[in-house]
This record gives C-alpha cells, sequence and structure tokens, in this order.
C-alpha cells in the first residue's frame, strides 16, 4: 500500500522508509514558527526546560502580528520577551513592526517554507503552508519552545481524505468559497485529525493564492493538515523566493484514503459563513436582509495582493453604505506598498474605508476594530466563533473579499455580482 | 491517580475563543486566565466551579485557536480532568504537554449531566457517575502521557529525565 503526499513528507522526515496511519513517529522539522502570543508562553516553557541553546537560529520564525503595533503595554511586554529571546540567540527571522506581516503571509513571500519541508507553528493557521506543498501544522506553546530547542517533535501520522477538484471557478468566486463550501459539505470536525489531501484537474485552475486560502482554513474541518500537489502554479511561485533545494513529493497511486470527497469548481458559488460555526454555509445571495456595521478585508485567510485586487475592484468608484465601517489590512509590508502602488490604497480611501499597516488585530477581537454588543461584521477572517471579534452577542459572518466589498456597499449581506451589475 | 468532583457539562464544538477570549490573551498568568476561564460561554463558570471539579462536553472539544492558554485557564481553575466525546487535536496535545488530564469517551459525554458527581481512575480509565450510578470506560492513558501527567507536563518530564541521567 502506498502513501500519500502528506504521509511521504513525515517519512522522509521521520528518517524511515515509509510510515503508516496511526504510527507515532519522532520527525525532524525544518522551521519552527511562533507569534507575539503564543511565543512568550514558549519562551517560559523552553526556560523552564532549562534548555540554553536552539537548534538552529535559521529555522525559528517569529513575527510580532498579533497584537501590533502594541495595542497596550502588556502586549509591549510581550513582544518585549520576544524581541529579547531573538537577540539572545540572534534569531534570523524575527520580524517586527516595520518589517512583519501577518506570519502566514509573510512566511511565504519571505521564501521561509519550501515545497516538501516539515513545519510547525505555534498557531492554528500554520496549516497554510500546505498550499505550497509542505507539510505544516498549527501545535501549542510547549511544543514550539521544545522544539526550539530539539528541532524535531512528535506526531502522530495522520490518515487521509482526497478532495477531487475538477473544472474552474466562476466569476467572483473563489478559493475562499471553496474552502468554505466544503467546510460546510463535511463540518467543523469533518477531517478532525486527518490530512486534506487536494487533487484532481481541477487544481491546476487555482491561483496559488486560492491555495493558501484554502489550506488556511484546513484546521477549520479539524484537520492537521491541507495539503496540494506541486505543480508549475507552486513553482512559479517559489522560484525567486527560495534559494535552497527543495524536493516536490507526490502521492503514490495506491495511496490510502478514508474517503473521497468530490467537488466540481464550476459548482461552487460565492459562499458566506453564517454565525456562529465556519461549516454554517450559506450562498451570498441568501441574507439581504442581514445588515451589516462592519467589513473587515485582510487576515492570513485573505490579506494577499489578489484579495486587495478583488476588493479594490468592487470598491472602485463607490461608497460604503452609510453607518459601515471598513477596515482594509493588507497582510504585509510588500502588500502593503504595492496597495498604494496600484491605487488600490486610494480607492479604499475613497469608499470610506480604513487602511491599516499589517496586523491580525481584528480578526481575533485582539484591536483595530473590535464589535459592540449586537454588531455584525462581514469579514474576510477565518472564524466566526461566539465573541471571536469582540462582545459575546456581536456576530460574524466569514466571506470573501469580493462578497466582503460587495456587503459593505449596499449595508447587508451581498453576491458581488449585485453590485457589479448596477 | 483519580479525579472527584462535580460535572460542569457543555455542548459539541466549544472552542478554545470562549474557553480564554483573545482578550485576554496580553498575559501569561495562570490565574488571571483562570479568573476568565469559559467566561463567553458560561459567564458563572468562576463562580460555581470548585478546585477538583470536572468539564464534560461533546464532540470536537477545544477547536479552534492553538493558544495553549486554553488548557492553562482551565487547570488553573482547579479542574481536575477534561472528559469530552473527543477533542480537537491541538487542544489534546496541549493539555498533555501541560500535565492536565483528559480523556475521551462517547457515552460519559452523552450520560453525564451538568451537576453530577463524577469521579475517574487513572489506571483503569473508569469513570464513574456517582449520582446516576452510571460507569463509562474510557481508554486508560499510556504510560508515557501517564508520566506526563505525573510530572506536571511535557517540560517538567525532560527535566526529570536529564536529572535522572545525570543522576
Amino acid at each position: 500500500m502506498g502513501m500519500t503526499m502528506t504521509q511521504k513528507i513525515l517519512a522522509q522526515h521521520a528518517g524511515l522508509p515509509e510510515v503508516r496511519a496511526g504510527q507515532l513517529i519522532q520527525a525532524r522539522l525544518d522551521l519552527v514558527l511562533g507569534n507575539d502570543i503564543t511565543s512568550p508562553v514558549a519562551i517560559n516553557e523552553f526556560e523552564a526546560g532549562g534548555f540554553t541553546k536552539v537548534f538552529d537560529k535559521s529555522r525559528i520564525a517569529m513575527v510580532m502580528d498579533h497584537f501590533t503595533p502594541n495595542k497596550d503595554i502588556r502586549a509591549a511586554t510581550q513582544c518585549q520577551q520576544c524581541r529579547a529571546f531573538a537577540r539572545r540567540f540572534d534569531i534570523d527571522h524575527y520580524y517586527d513592526v516595520g518589517e512583519m506581516g501577518i506570519e502566514h503571509a509573510l512566511l511565504p513571500e519571505k521564501g521561509l517554507v519550501a515545497p516538501g519541508e516539515a513545519v510547525i507553528g505555534a498557531d492554528s493557521h500554520t496549516c497554510t503552508y500546505g498550499a505550497l506543498g509542505a507539510f505544516s501544522t498549527g501545535v501549542g506553546s510547549t511544543d514550539m519552545g521544545a522544539a526550539m530547542a530539539a528541532g524535531e517533535t512528535w506526531f502522530k501520522v495522520p490518515s487521509a481524505i482526497r478532495v477531487n477538484l475538477t473544472g474552474a471557478l466562476r466569476p467572483y468566486v473563489t478559493g475562499k468559497d471553496v474552502i468554505l463550501t466544503l467546510i460546510g459539505m463535511i463540518g467543523v470536525d469533518g477531517a478532525r485529525y486527518q490530512s486534506l489531501e487536494f487533487s484532481g484537474d481541477g487544481v491546476g485552475n487555482l491561483t496559488i493564492y486560492d491555495r493558501l486560502t484554502i489550506s488556511n482554513m484546513a484546521i477549520e474541518a479539524g484537520a492537521k493538515n491541507g495539503i496540494f500537489p506541486v505543480d508549475d502554479v507552486t513553482r512559479a511561485y517559489v522560484e525567486g523566493r527560495v534559494s535552497r533545494p527543495w524536493t516536490a513529493f507526490a502521492a503514490d497511486p495506491d495511496a490510502e484514503y478514508e474517503r473521497t470527497i468530490e467537488l466540481d469548481l464550476g459548482t461552487v458559488d460565492c459562499t458566506i459563513a453564517w454565525p456562529h460555526l465556519p461549516e454554517n454555509a450559506h450562498s451570498a445571495r441568501e441574507g439581504a436582509d442581514i445588515a451589516i456595521d462592519q467589513v473587515v478585508i485582510g487576515s492570513c485567510t485573505n490579506g494577499q495582493l489578489p484579495d486587495m485586487a478583488a476588493a479594490a475592484e468592487i470598491l472602485k468608484g463607490r461608497h460604503l453604505a452609510k453607518g459601515v465601517r471598513g477596515i482594509v489590512i493588507p497582510a504585509t509590508q510588500t502588500i502593503y506598498r504595492e496597495c498604494i502602488r496600484r491605487g488600490y490604497t486610494e480607492i479604499f480611501l475613497d469608499a470610506g474605508c480604513i487602511v491599516s499597516t499589517p496586523t491580525c488585530g481584528p480578526c481575533l477581537g485582539g484591536h483595530m476594530g473590535c464589535l459592540a454588543a449586537g454588531e455584525r461584521a462581514v469579514s474576510t477572517t477565518n472564524r466566526n466563533f461566539v465573541g471571536r471579534m469582540g462582545h459575546v452577542t456581536s456576530e460574524v459572518y466569514l466571506a470573501s473579499p469580493a462578497v466582503a466589498a460587495a456587503s459593505g456597499v449596499t449595508g447587508h449581506l451581498t453576491h458581488p455580482e449585485e453590485v457589479m451589475s448596477k | 491517580m483519580n479525579a472527584h468532583g462535580t460535572a460542569h457539562k457543555y455542548g459539541d464544538h466549544v472552542d478554545t475563543d470562549v474557553i480564554i477570549p483573545a482578550r485576554y490573551l496580553a498575559t501569561q498568568d495562570p490565574k488571571e486566565l483562570a479568573a476568565h476561564c469559559m467566561e463567553d460561554i458560561d459567564k458563572d463558570f468562576t463562580r460555581k466551579n470548585r478546585p477538583g471539579d470536572i468539564l464534560v462536553a461533546g464532540l470536537n472539544f477545544g477547536c479552534g485557536s492553538s493558544r495553549e492558554h486554553a488548557p492553562i485557564a482551565i487547570k488553573a481553575s482547579g479542574v481536575s480532568c477534561v472528559i469530552a466525546k473527543n477533542f480537537a487535536r491541538i487542544f489534546y496535545r496541549n493539555s498533555i504537554n501541560i500535565g492536565l488530564p483528559i480523556l475521551e469517551c462517547p457515552a460519559a459525554g452523552e450520560g453525564i449531566q451538568d451537576g453530577d458527581e463524577v469521579t475517574v481512575d487513572y489506571d483503569t480509565g473508569v469513570i464513574t457517575n456517582v449520582t446516576k450510578a452510571e460507569t463509562y470506560q474510557a481508554e486508560p492513558f499510556p504510560p508515557f502521557i501517564k508520566e506526563m501527567i505525573a510530572n506536571g507536563g511535557l517540560m517538567a518530564t525532560l527535566r526529570a529525565k536529564e536529572a535522572a541521567r545525570n543522576g
């Protein structure tokens, strides 16, 4: 019996000829990641463990992105602790305000993750890098602390679900709509402990940014990781970013999958996940009676340049509805600068939005756009849990940048076609 | 090793955002995190919870954010053990890593009601509902997990092993 793509990467990193689902392995890590919320706890654990050395200063990334620019004194103190640790061990990839971006947009952009690599991060959306054909998964702070010392960690080899993609996306439909549709099909625990292995002719019709968004939200189906095959789209993205050698792994033809889900991309429509679970998927054509107070366009899920372009296309020459607040957050400094250069920033400002430098802030109700009691947001982020973006009675509707922008223009849940046909 | 306490019962898909909302993540102090534990799903939790009490839940407990602050908050609240029909994988790993006992048992997740008196025998995996006079069988911890819980977590275990080696 053959192995899935995930299993092949894990076998290689465990130094084993083959691994099986359920097997416990010790695997070498190519990169260990943390942010300003999770790293302080990891540093405490690292110190509690009595470690005095990191395994490799070039294979640890720390990104100050959640509560930055520091939202208060305590957030500043947490960053200070990370900064001191990074200085002490001369960590190569420590990114602070001015050069940071949202971690899961920044690391691929800087070429810190390559196909075939194994990455853990003390952030649940570390699964994003599956889009590049890497094995990557979220862990907690203690695992991060131990991995910074040891350069390896233990895994239970996951069983797999194959998602066979066919066809191509229709206008205004994106990777976000694909993943919200898929989570709607299988539920927030539909892939619990498993890997989501994307395959099929449809993969080639997805941009790298569609794939990054899809892999990013694999965790919202409970998955350990969500991985795409390596093709010309991947190579075009990685080229010029990654200079070290890397390996494209491919699933064996006789790899074992617990089940296969067929998804024709041509049947996917713009989708909104209503409160309070990402599985609560509805067509963006529903909910015209649901009035909103805020739109957020950004995050590790949808803060890339094509996301900004999609929002700008809708907002060009239009204005947010009266009473709607618009918050646009390009995910990295590079994207932020490119938004200015391409005129998107001007479009957003003309539409009545604010444009922030990179931060995770509003996605987790941290800062830069928390919601009051009873308020509703359409957000391009990844979680619509109770109280996620603010008050416990506030509501989050998850959608793509085009849907969020269109909803901002009308003031209620809206399919982009409705705005663009006017 | 055993647990004995009153059950606080929750439903399916309890996420780490409601266990400890992000607005409290500018601290790593367990006591302070415990003061806000379960706040967004059960504002009375910190008032009614007594040392040794047991959290019981449905499917996919601890889903969402990887924040280790969630099991830290639960443990620092004095909760002795978490029982659920099943767990989200990052939460499961984090709990073991910090030495919070955590048991997967669909029958217990179904049978135990809020306020029931519950005991847990970690060696056998037997969960007893004293109030209803029912027992449920969970998988007992494998030795390496038992050792981690006894030591108080992964780092304490690594330190203990190192100390034993230097002996």
